[in-house]
């Protein structure tokens, strides 16, 4: 076939302040195929799509769409020539209509007024070629699951005419039931010509969805391949050019399961009901179920941000009160928030300053030694910063995330929750994360562990709880099958 | 109970209930007072106070909506008022020269707001700040006392009435329709939600972002001009001293009060005309009741930190996630 390729991407250079972060990067992709693009966070696939966004504009190489050279200096060229982003942080306005955000800066008028109604119309149109039945136009995007805000954020691209789609990351935030919905949507999208460039660090999404892969390492290009040709272990060595032999570490040796160091009994609140659940000290126990089955209600009833209205819990043993986050920090409880950006971290300030500052605000569990401790915490972690005094927001999100980490680690907790710590996190940090969460267990702390990815929960726990509709569905031991965890999930079985 | 009864309703049906409630209780409290409330006296000075914080608030709602301020409303208006009284110099035949003279040189006023706040990215609050700064200190320099004539013609806009409605209210409602369209139907004005909502995405989506912001400072200005004829009608002079009475604090306060989220995005002229006259029903039920000016402040203070406060619960409650255990809770 002579078909011109959608996109060819040739020789792209791009420095931010003289470092070097794309060098001579060819990018192809060909009408209605998904490619993955592929890389550690920092190899440049972010720079790379900002760059066909039009939000960054290469210093050296072409672009060329459908064969015409075009170049890009703000993102509404981009936009009108046919490239649509969905960044992970979606570009919607909440209080405003489905049909507003499809249509936002291109009303349909008629007679010069905005007409609404056949804005409503063709957002309901777009919607059905998407086989999107459940979303209505007139719904407040604000209201919506994040799904269907992401669904939203497509029909905006089908809408603006995209013939290419770039996606930054879509399943990070998406339940595994929600993640079937997007995988039909791909397909419709390639079934209707349009191209997809799929950003994501999930190999499953890759080799279930993607055409051609795409690999990055360090600005540079590794490999483009089909995806027929490659295996998962081979995409992992050329991402991170070292062979990852395992994608979970064993249990460590010395680990021991120990007395009961976090009990729930009965908990409940508006939310959750009738949570009964033990962690022990070396243990790591995973939460698992759907978006909304009330997993990080638990952790936020545990560390008291939406506390438990019935029930009690007890820590080591003693029966404790906890009605405020301070109150579990006291009682030796840690909790790394869903929510990196806007809840682990003080994004304008320093390493050092986000990592004393449990310490710094809670004087009970101060000391000149732990705070000490810090920078070792923080080498023991792999941290790599241009210093303890860089802001955190330059950091990658696996850095950021282990910034987190040594920050509770500082305070020495029996129990640490860890809800989605590996959100948004590429390969390499996930598996230092891993290891780091094996060694909590290790140094005999209790884990709970809350992730969407089942395969998360299944490699690292040693023991799963399902959660269904806010109550627990079931407990299954460590080298349960996806299948399994599903069964509880989903309601279809139950304990 | 509170949060069934507050979502079921729209934020601007609830504002007009609160309004409603105002008058109510206002009523009753006069009756008790002895006096009535809705006597043809008390309604006429109620409908003049709603006029000229009318003007003003409906153009900060604009600029609210866009996430931004303007300050420097108040001073506009009594440099307005001059610009008129003098430009008319007591001439009918210069009104529509004096009339035009003003919404140039306030929507000149609100154009370097929006310019400043749009290319100089300096906070709305501390720009217009500024600029009110620099119109007082031309005003207190070059104006020592009122000036200008106002001619008579032009003076009835301050006092003529139909039945016991002032035609300044009239003109203000049908600002406000006009307003209410312009936000809804226009593209213009349907951005600045987007603007206020997130410039980032405004701008992502293609939107003008700062010509969107330019023109809700102008149309602000523009509106704060308005208000400046409306004092030179009522004083039959222009008057410096106008800005003393911090207009500008009324008009915000007239727009929280409506339900138009501080930090933009939501909101309407609905809403805020319904603020306006919330305001002056009570300041109409203190001036009826003759209560003293300090407990009056006082209690106008209350009034919008209170609506404001709940406004706050509001927005929790809506964002806030459904529970799904409550009701057995409650039965518990």
């Amino acid at each position: 076939m002579t078909a011109t390729a959608a996109l060819t991407m040739r020789g792209i250079d791009k420095a931010f302040h003289g470092i070097p972060v794309l060098s001579s990067v060819d990018l192809t992709v060909e009408q209605g195929e998904v490619h993955a693009l592929v890389g550690e966070n920092g190899a440049g696939k972010s720079t790379l799509m900002k760059i066909l966004a039009g939000v960054h504009t290469a210093d050296a190489g072409t672009i060329e769409l459908g064969g015409r050279a075009v170049s890009f200096t703000h993102p509404v060229q981009a936009q009108n020539a046919g490239i649509a982003t969905v960044f992970q942080e979606f570009n919607l306005l909440p209080e405003l209509s489905v049909a507003e955000n499809v249509h936002l800066g291109r009303e349909p008028r008629r007679g010069g007024r905005i007409d609404r109604r056949a804005m409503a119309d063709r957002t309901a149109q777009v919607l059905a070629d998407l086989g999107v039945e459940d979303l209505a136009p007139t719904a407040k995007v604000g209201s919506l699951s994040v799904a269907h805000q992401q669904i939203t954020e497509i029909a905006k691209a089908l809408s603006q005419g995209a013939d290419l789609i770039c996606m930054d990351e879509p399943t990070a935030a998406l339940a595994d039931a929600e993640v079937a919905l997007l995988y039909r949507l791909v397909e419709r999208l390639r079934e209707r010509g349009v191209s997809v460039l799929y950003v994501s660090h999930r190999l499953r999404e890759i080799f279930d969805l993607c055409d051609r892969i795409t690999i990055l390492k360090d600005g540079r290009l590794v490999d483009s391949v089909d995806t027929a040709d490659i295996t998962p272990d081979e995409l992992v060595t050329k991402m991170v050019g070292r062979r990852i032999e395992a994608q979970f570490p064993e249990r460590l040796p010395g680990t021991e399961t120990g007395d009961v160091r976090l009990r729930i009994t009965a908990g409940g609140n508006d939310y959750v009901d009738g949570i009964d659940l033990d962690v022990h000290a070396g243990e790591i126990v995973g939460l698992a179920g759907l978006q909304g089955s009330g997993r990080t209600e638990i952790a936020e009833a545990v560390f008291g941000i939406t506390p438990f209205t019935r029930g009690s819990i007890a820590v080591d043993g003693r029966p404790v009160r906890i009605t405020r986050p301070r109150k579990a920090i006291a009682s030796g409880i840690a909790l790394v928030t869903e929510d990196r950006k806007a809840q682990g971290l003080a994004l304008h300030q320093s390493v050092r300053a986000n990592a004393r500052m449990v310490l710094d605000a809670n004087r009970s569990v101060h000391s000149r030694q732990r705070l000490a401790r810090i920078r070792g915490i923080l080498s023991s972690l792999d941290l790599v910063s241009r210093g303890d005094d860089q802001e955190v927001q330059f950091l990658s999100g696996g850095n950021q995330q282990k910034v987190v980490v040594a920050k509770w680690l500082a305070a020495e907790p029996g129990v640490i929750v860890l809800d989605e710590p590996t959100r948004g996190i590429d390969v390499g940090a996930k598996h230092k994360l891993y290891s780091v969460i094996r060694s909590l267990a290790a140094d005999g702390l209790a884990v709970l562990l809350i992730a969407s990815e089942l395969i998360e929960v299944i490699g690292l726990a040693d023991r799963i709880v399902v959660l269904h509709d806010g109550r627990i569905a079931g407990e299954l031991p460590s080298g349960a099958t996806e299948q399994d965890v599903m069964a509880y999930a989903t309601g279809r079985r139950t304990a | 109970m509170r949060t069934l009864n507050t979502t079921a309703l729209s934020s601007t049906a609830m504002i007009y209930l609160a309004l409603a409630g105002v008058l109510a209780v206002g009523g009753a409290a006069v009756a008790l007072d002895g006096g009535n409330l809705f006597a043809t006296a008390n309604l006429v000075d109620m409908l003049t106070r709603t006029s000229l914080t009318g003007f003003l608030a409906i153009g900060m709602t604009l600029v609210i909506l866009c996430r931004s301020l303007d300050l420097s409303v108040g001073y506009t208006a009594a440099l307005s008022s001059l610009v008129a009284a003098t430009t008319m110099d007591g001439q009918a035949a210069n009104i529509p020269l004096a009339i035009g003279a003003v919404l140039l040189v306030a929507g000149l006023i609100g154009a370097a707001n929006g310019a400043i706040i749009a290319f100089l990215k300096v906070n709305p609050f501390i720009a217009t700040l500024g600029t009110g700064l620099i119109i007082k200190g031309y005003l207190d320099t070059e104006y020592k006392g009122p000036a200008g004539d106002v001619p008579a013609a032009f003076q009835q806009f301050g006092y003529t009435r139909i039945a016991f409605v002032p035609v300044s209210a009239l003109v203000m409602l049908a600002v406000a329709g006009a307003a209410i369209w312009y936000l809804r139907s226009t593209r213009t004005g349907h951005h600045m939600y987007a603007v206020g909502g997130d410039i980032d995405v405004a701008r992502m989506s293609g939107i003008r972002t700062t010509r969107v912001l330019l023109t809700a400072h102008v149309l602000c200005g523009m509106a704060a001009g308005v208000a400046g004829l409306l004092l030179a009608a009522r004083f039959g002079t222009g008057s410096a001293e106008a800005y003393t009475n911090l207009y500008e604090l009324d008009a915000i306060a007239a727009v929280v009060l409506g339900g138009t989220l501080l930090l933009g995005g939501k909101g309407g002229v609905a809403g805020t005309v319904a603020g306006v006259a919330i305001l002056a029903v009570l300041d109409t039920v203190f001036n009826v009741m003759q209560i003293d000016p300090f407990a009056k402040d006082v209690l106008r203070g209350v009034v919008i930190i209170a609506a404001v406060a709940l406004y706050a619960r509001r927005q929790l409650d809506r964002t806030a996630r459904r529970p799904r255990f409550a009701i057995s809770e409650g039965r518990a």
